[in-house]
């Protein structure tokens, strides 16, 4: 019984994830692509686009970081202090972008309206490329003692591949958000942003492949399962289509199934990131077998698991419900009005 | 490693992480209160309009929304630092305290946060989109998910201060608090009587928002109408909200002698333990000769705790030393929140004899006082967390972990300094440009927002519409 806690704890973690990735990231892709729109005009509409839902869209990244702490609160400790430096880039980052979108329309004035526009871009691109900095430090590992304690003396948060991956990240979110957009505009600019798209997709494609190689080069780990289990390999197969069908989609100009593709295409990263490491939550470098957390050596005790998944079986479905109310009221294109950003 | 020394005293890891803990949640604790004080202000105006359709109430929501927004986007900007905070500075402390902790901050994700910002969206954009009654439910929904994380977050707070429904597994550093009783965990002996005190000084801190920028336009003769209904609601709300507050902060009282006697013994500075204890109106203490200078009142505080006059209240004498917290820091503390009370009483006493004397507007004084006593709340919450805080001290959780047991081993002093410089940087920028905007937002009024020749000229957009202003 324990164990399938676990487990249904380790699956609500990597489904708010996906929902944090799948929300946020198109959000912070649009604040990438923000200083790409030239007008005020078109700066507001992209602003708007995400307006009535980044704030949900966040709420998300809270879960995840509260899920961790409720759930593996061993995962939780060790690695925000592990990745001290890296979180207080991030928190800053945070902070940043939701002034920027909160005061950018606050005053008419150019200056004002510039400034807050590039702090938008800037925090939007440093949180991509945070998140995969992260993503890919775990799957590197980091060194951990048999405490779980970061040994910090040789540890540094910038190796190549974890950058490969925050790179990955920054090109993952960009091609999301450019889609986005592509259904919440019209006219010249909604032309300007499928064009766009065409870009990001590609450049996506180049940093998933180099991304892909590098992985089953060097991070052989993340792959041993996957050789146990050849059919998990058809995981990877599925990724491939659910890109290429982004640009099939594109190319019908049915931008809602593209987006619905990109989404789904994040889902199944996550999943494989998920194969690759599970059970294992945070790999150390120095005795992997011993020292790593997993699921089972960092979970709280299964009463609180068990409060934890009545919450979830409780609040998720009403969440889920009147969300998708909010995001049908919004449907459609962005139309300015006295109430908007 | 870099080395400071201040008064005599080693800064390190332990005391940079206490300091920058207390520079995050202080600073974020100016912005929660307003947005679940402004919340209920919200429901009473935009009920106010459903109930009787008069325009005055809806421009009333449409304004105080507005300001809601902009304390709600910096509430939650801080906020997010929070999440954080836990597991970068407090490792240990996460450790030890995940299991009890976690259910409560799920709970107030799920139930709380998604509630707020989604239906946020709504409130803020959907005026033309959805019904009225929708709209309306959607404000009452930001109000209740607003008071849902206060809720969920000062329960995980009490747990630390009146640990119960667990029980301690493992032994040095591999000890962990495990839940055994949910309910127990929940409703440990001072959640209640903290959520609701808690709840009403945000109640207060939005309600004396509202007096003041009322008193502001009764000063400037702006939006009279506006005003003069703005502020008949906050003297209502302020008057109620006091009286309560004086209920709970007795009650809050009585937990703290229980179940924390060190903390009120610093809290009214009592060394020795003696019949007939004093309660202090003034005085500062010497914590090196342990001597009160000052004006006490023979046996109120044993009245206060106990009903009766006589009966004798812990001091510290029956404390071990190293269990006591800053003696004076939290005496003081405590008297500041007091007087703040007294402070907002004073105000509002007056300013409904005034109103109802259709005098207010003569009393120039007095509406300066009202501009001012918006600090009042916000000054009772901080130095009420301080007590709160301090006065747990030296403990992380009440009994069980010391704080300088919950750093995070593998942060260093350096590290601490320069995200602590950061944050100083970051909150005072936040702090200026909130001020900025809130003071524009309060200047402009609430009428709709016409944007003037400025904009087009600016920007070479908009378009000139028959009232000749420009319309994005």
């Amino acid at each position: 019984m324990t164990e399938g806690l676990e487990f249904f704890w380790y699956l609500v973690v990597g489904l708010a994830m996906v929902a944090y990735t799948v929300l946020d990231g198109f959000d912070l892709g649009v604040g990438i692509l923000h200083p790409f729109a030239k007008t005020d005009i078109e700066r507001r509409t992209f602003l708007n686009a995400i307006g009535p839902v980044w704030d949900g869209n966040e709420v998300w990244f809270v879960i995840v970081g509260g899920a961790l702490f409720a759930g593996f609160p061993e995962v939780y400790a060790t690695s925000f202090s592990g990745f001290y430096n890296l979180c207080m880039c991030l928190i800053a980052g945070l902070i940043f972008r939701a002034a920027a979108i909160e005061f950018r329309s606050q005053k008419p004035s150019r200056a004002w309206r510039t400034t807050w526009d590039w702090v938008f871009a800037l925090s939007s691109l440093a949180i991509a490329f945070l998140l995969g900095l992260a993503l890919g430090n775990l799957v590197e590992g980091i060194p951990l003692d048999a405490d779980h304690v970061l040994l910090t003396e040789h540890f540094s948060i910038l190796r190549p591949y974890p950058i490969l991956v925050g790179i990955m990240g920054v090109a993952l979110f960009t091609m999301h958000g450019a889609i986005y957009l592509v259904m919440k505009t019209e006219g010249p600019l909604h032309e300007k942003v499928k064009k766009w798209t065409m870009w990001a997709i590609g450049g996506f494609l180049f940093w998933y492949a180099l991304t892909t190689w590098a992985t089953l080069t060097y991070m052989p780990h993340m792959v041993a399962k996957m050789r146990e289990e050849p059919y998990l390999f058809l995981v990877g197969l599925f990724a491939l289509l659910v890109l290429l069908n982004i640009i099939r989609e594109m190319k019908r100009n049915h931008f809602g199934h593209a987006f619905l593709s990109s989404c789904i295409s994040i889902a199944v990263f996550i999943s494989l990131f998920g194969i690759g490491t599970y059970p294992v939550l945070i790999r150390s470098e120095i005795d992997p077998a011993a020292n790593s957390l997993t699921i089972f050596n960092a979970s709280s005790s299964s009463l609180t698991l068990k409060v934890l998944m009545i919450i979830v079986i409780i609040g998720v479905p009403v969440v889920l419900a009147y969300g998708y109310w909010i995001y049908r009221i919004f449907r459609g294109k962005v139309k300015l009005g006295s109430s908007s950003y | 490693m870099l080395t400071i020394f201040f008064r005599g005293v080693l800064v390190d890891a332990v005391l940079l992480s206490r300091i920058q803990f207390a520079v995050n949640i202080g600073f974020h604790y100016i912005y929660p209160p307003m947005s679940i004080g402004l919340g209920l202000m919200l429901v009473i105006m935009e009920g106010m309009y459903m109930k009787t359709k008069n325009p005055l109430y809806k421009q009333m929501t449409k304004f105080w929304v507005k300001v809601f927004a902009l304390t709600f986007a910096i509430g939650v900007a801080t906020g997010l630092v929070q999440l954080f905070a836990f597991g970068t500075n407090w490792a240990r402390y996460s450790r030890y305290v995940g299991d009890v902790f976690g259910s409560a901050l799920a709970a107030e994700g799920v139930f709380a946060f998604f509630l707020e910002a989604g239906f946020l969206g709504v409130m803020l954009f959907g005026w033309d989109r959805v019904k009225p009654a929708i709209h309306y439910f959607s404000t009452i929904c930001v109000a209740a998910g607003a008071h849902f994380s206060a809720l969920w977050i000062v329960v995980a707070n009490s747990w630390m201060q009146t640990p119960a429904g667990h029980t301690i597994v493992g032994e040095g550093s591999q000890a962990r608090a495990v839940v055994t009783d949910f309910w127990a965990m929940i409703f440990n002996p001072s959640s209640i009587d903290r959520v609701v005190h808690v709840v009403l000084g945000c109640w207060l801190t939005g309600i004396f928002l509202v007096i003041s920028v009322s008193a502001y336009y009764i000063l400037k003769k702006k939006f009279l109408e506006f005003a003069k209904t703005t502020m008949k609601i906050g003297l209502i709300a302020s008057a109620i909200g006091l009286v309560l507050q004086l209920i709970s902060a007795d009650s809050s009282s009585q937990i703290v002698a229980k179940h924390q006697p060190p903390k009120l013994a610093a809290m009214e500075g009592v060394y020795t333990t003696e019949p007939s204890t004093p309660f202090s109106l003034i005085g500062w203490i010497d914590t090196e000769t342990r001597t009160f200078k000052g004006i006490r009142v023979p046996g109120a505080l044993s009245f206060l705790v106990h009903k009766d006059f006589t009966t004798p209240v812990t001091g510290l004498d029956q404390i071990p030393e190293d269990e006591w917290p800053r003696v004076n820091t939290v005496f003081q503390a405590f008297h500041l929140m007091v007087y703040m009370w007294f402070a907002m009483a004073f105000v509002t006493v007056l300013g409904i004899y005034y109103f109802w004397k259709k005098k207010l507007q003569h009393k120039r004084w007095l509406l300066w006082s009202m501009v001012i006593s918006v600090v009042f709340p916000q000054i009772a919450n901080q130095v009420g967390w301080i007590v709160a805080e301090l006065g747990r001290q030296p403990w992380i959780v009440w009994g069980l972990l010391r704080t300088s047991q919950g750093t995070s081993l593998s942060v260093n002093a350096n590290q601490i300094v320069g995200s602590l410089t950061m944050f100083v940087v970051i909150y005072l920028l936040l702090f200026f440009l909130f001020l900025f905007l809130l003071d524009r937002k309060i200047k402009n009024g609430p009428e709709e927002a016409t944007v003037g020749p400025l904009y087009r000229d600016v920007l070479g957009i908009g378009k000139k519409t028959k009232k000749g202003v420009y319309e994005l």
